[in-house]
């Protein structure tokens, strides 16, 4: 069991990319970390750092209390569980389970019942003679867990572990893993770039955007205060509406295409007049009604999704498209008038000349005062 | 020769007409081609077994007076030895040099690597081509390699390594790297990833190399007749050169019972690889 500690770590490319740029970071001990982003936004060459599959250029990267940074990747203490499993074709289930004990010079008998019981543990007992060839994607990845749980290591690094299995067995694989990684109590850090599985799984989250971290935080957190639009953009299944908004006299409201809206809760009295702010809200957290009401925007129903317990409306206001989650039953008929309102509790305002949540000092344990500058808000996150 | 006209006198069907005329022609075409590779290899089956051989293809006259013959020759048999540990000795040396540069060739990244692969390839044929026999024959004095077998093994290894390493890298690129990091991240060593994921994998191919260096090192002539003197030391291909009889005719009786021999040991070699190993030049893997 260890924690993970990233200090200033950088990795450049000979050719000048730099994959993960000055980044700190520390995972604590038995945590389910989570690395969330967009391709390329290095988030597996951070986790291939950690491995020791890749050099950091800069920084140091502590594992327990142990600089590791120069360490090669077989003296990390590290168990890495591949996107496409990495399982030896040409060994069956047990000796590939038994391979990190090989290494270890195991006795053949001994590690061949070792590799017999962890393989038990993960319901692979009927399939120790096989080969990795005639083994479905699930148990493909069943086995490369239990090659990893052989190893007996301080940390379990995943990379992806879910995408090479089909949607219905990838849900079924969630539960698996995160209750596996409970009853193992081992720190494991995870890549994914479905935000849906990140949330789902991990007790905490990190959001990388091109080699930097953007937020770390609960899945929660992340969820109902994403700290930048990108995050905003990135998280939740169906993207957070970003409504260009103009602050109203005094910063009492928010002016969007003449209608005037209250300002958020989590935006109060951090505006001044006149500002150019995106009002962020969530499908999930906005209202669509058939009348009219205070403070909301008109237009017209254009499209319905349904979602199955759920429907996606999509209204038009002016140049607008604004979408709403309402329950099934609920849903206003195609090319209706419509109101939507932002839940004024749960909205969120962002500023246009940064990309940064504004938000009301007492949310932000760095304090930073009366200055909303929300520039602080990555500081602290980066932090 | 009686296959096509067998064929042909089935063409008087009434219906299809067409698509059976098309047939037979295509049959007899196939006949025809495969009869012209199966003439030398029924005169390598019968005419050993023939009291007196010829040219032509027959069925033998059976006998096993050519064989006595054979053991009689005083070169026959060691220079079967001779062929063996030349083919055996070019093999080892092909195989392991290829394995480790392909591997290395393929997982490291220099610059203008492929250049050089081809480079080499284009070199090889005239490494062991007639071109260079006369630098080569000079290079060998220096070295004091002249009459001896490992002398002809290496100048053979050299000349066949580039198409070895050229061919092996495919096989080695076809190797998934997660196999190998999977491997070092719980602590192999670059000598066990290799022989633990890489080879493994790649044995089909290491075996394909492995017949083939053993089957050209088998049938080399040229260079083995230049460098070594002595006819103790000739191996096959060259001992057959020297089976004439005092008249200056080839001495067929000789020279077919020893063909059979000297073939024996190659089909032998690749029905039991094939069998093994089955040979494959795509994907290392086998899922």
């Amino acid at each position: 069991m260890a924690s993970i500690e990233m200090r200033g770590l950088t990795k450049a490319y000979a050719g000048g990319v730099v994959a993960v740029n000055s980044l700190d970071l520390t995972i604590a001990d038995g945590e389910f970390f989570a690395l969330l982003g967009p391709s390329g936004c290095g988030k597996t060459t951070l986790l291939r750092t950690i491995a020791g599959l890749e050099q950091a250029t800069e920084g140091s990267l502590l594992l327990n209390g142990r600089d590791v940074t120069t360490a090669p990747p077989g003296k990390r203490d590290v168990a890495m569980v591949f996107q496409d499993y990495a399982l030896f074709p040409h060994m069956n289930v047990n000796e590939n389970i038994a391979y990190p004990l090989r290494i270890q010079k195991v006795p053949s008998a001994e590690r061949r019942a070792k590799a017999e019981e962890t393989g038990a543990g993960l319901g692979l007992s009927e399939l120790m003679e096989r080969r990795p060839g005639q083994l479905s994607g699930g148990q493909q990845q069943r086995v490369a867990l239990a090659r990893a749980i052989a190893y007996r290591p301080q940390v379990f690094l995943f990379d992806e572990p879910l995408s090479n299995l089909d949607a219905r067995l990838r849900l079924e694989a969630r539960t698996f893993l995160k209750r596996l990684q409970k009853d193992l109590g081992v720190t494991t850090v995870f890549v994914t770039h479905d935000q849906a599985e990140a949330l789902a799984m991990a007790d905490r989250m990190a959001v990388m955007e091109s080699g930097h971290i953007r937020q770390i935080g609960t899945p929660s957190e992340v969820f109902h205060r994403p700290v930048n639009v990108f995050v905003a953009n990135f998280i939740g299944s169906t993207p957070m509406n970003l409504i260009p908004a103009r602050v109203g006299p005094a910063g009492e409201s928010l002016v969007v295409a003449s209608t005037s809206l209250p300002v958020p809760t989590s935006a109060v009295g951090q505006l001044a007049e006149d500002e150019d702010v995106l009002l962020g809200s969530r499908p999930e957290y906005t209202d669509v009604s058939c009348s009219e009401g205070p403070g909301a925007l008109r237009g017209t129903v254009a499209v319905l999704e349904n979602l199955g317990a759920t429907a996606l409306v999509s209204v038009e206001t002016g140049d607008l498209s604004v979408q709403a989650v309402v329950p099934e039953g609920e849903e206003p008929a195609i090319g209706a008038e419509a109101w939507v309102l932002p839940q004024r509790q749960r909205a969120l305002v962002y500023r246009v000349t940064d990309g940064l949540l504004v938000s009301r000092a007492p949310d932000e344990s760095a304090g930073a005062g009366a200055a909303p500058d929300a520039g602080s808000a990555t500081e602290v996150a980066s932090a | 020769m009686s296959a096509p006209t067998a064929a042909s006198t089935r063409g008087g069907d009434g219906a299809v007409v067409g698509v059976v005329v098309r047939r037979v022609l295509f049959y007899a075409a196939i006949s025809l081609v495969m009869a012209f590779f199966a003439l030398p290899l029924l005169w390598l089956v019968f005419a050993p077994f023939d009291r007196t051989p010829s040219l032509t293809v027959r069925l033998p006259d059976f006998t096993l007076d050519n064989f006595r013959l054979l053991q009689d020759n005083p070169y026959a048999l060691t220079s079967l030895r001779n062929s063996i540990f030349i083919a055996g000795t070019t093999m080892v040396l092909v195989v392991v040099f290829a394995a480790l540069a392909a591997y290395a060739l393929s997982r490291v990244h220099i610059p203008g690597r492929d250049g050089l692969l081809y480079a080499l390839l284009l070199l090889s044929s005239i490494v062991t081509g007639t071109a260079a026999m006369v630098p080569i024959f000079l290079l060998m004095f220096q070295l004091n390699l002249i009459d001896s077998r490992t002398g002809v093994s290496l100048v053979l290894a050299g000349g066949l390594l580039p198409a070895a390493i050229f061919i092996l890298k495919d096989f080695m690129d076809a190797t998934p790297r997660s196999y190998e990091e999977s491997a070092r991240v719980f602590g192999a060593s670059p000598l066990q990833v290799l022989r633990h994921v890489v080879l493994p994998i790649a044995r089909p191919g290491l075996a394909t190399i492995a017949v083939w260096a053993l089957v050209n090192a088998w049938g080399d002539f040229l260079i083995a007749f230049i460098l070594l003197r002595d006819p103790e030391k000739s191996p096959a291909g060259v001992v057959m050169y020297t089976f004439y009889t005092e008249g200056g005719q080839a001495n067929l009786p000789l020279i077919s019972a020893f063909s059979l021999l000297y073939a024996i040991p190659v089909v032998a070699m690749y029905l039991f690889v094939n069998k093994r190993y089955g040979f494959r030049f795509h994907g290392g893997i086998k899922s």
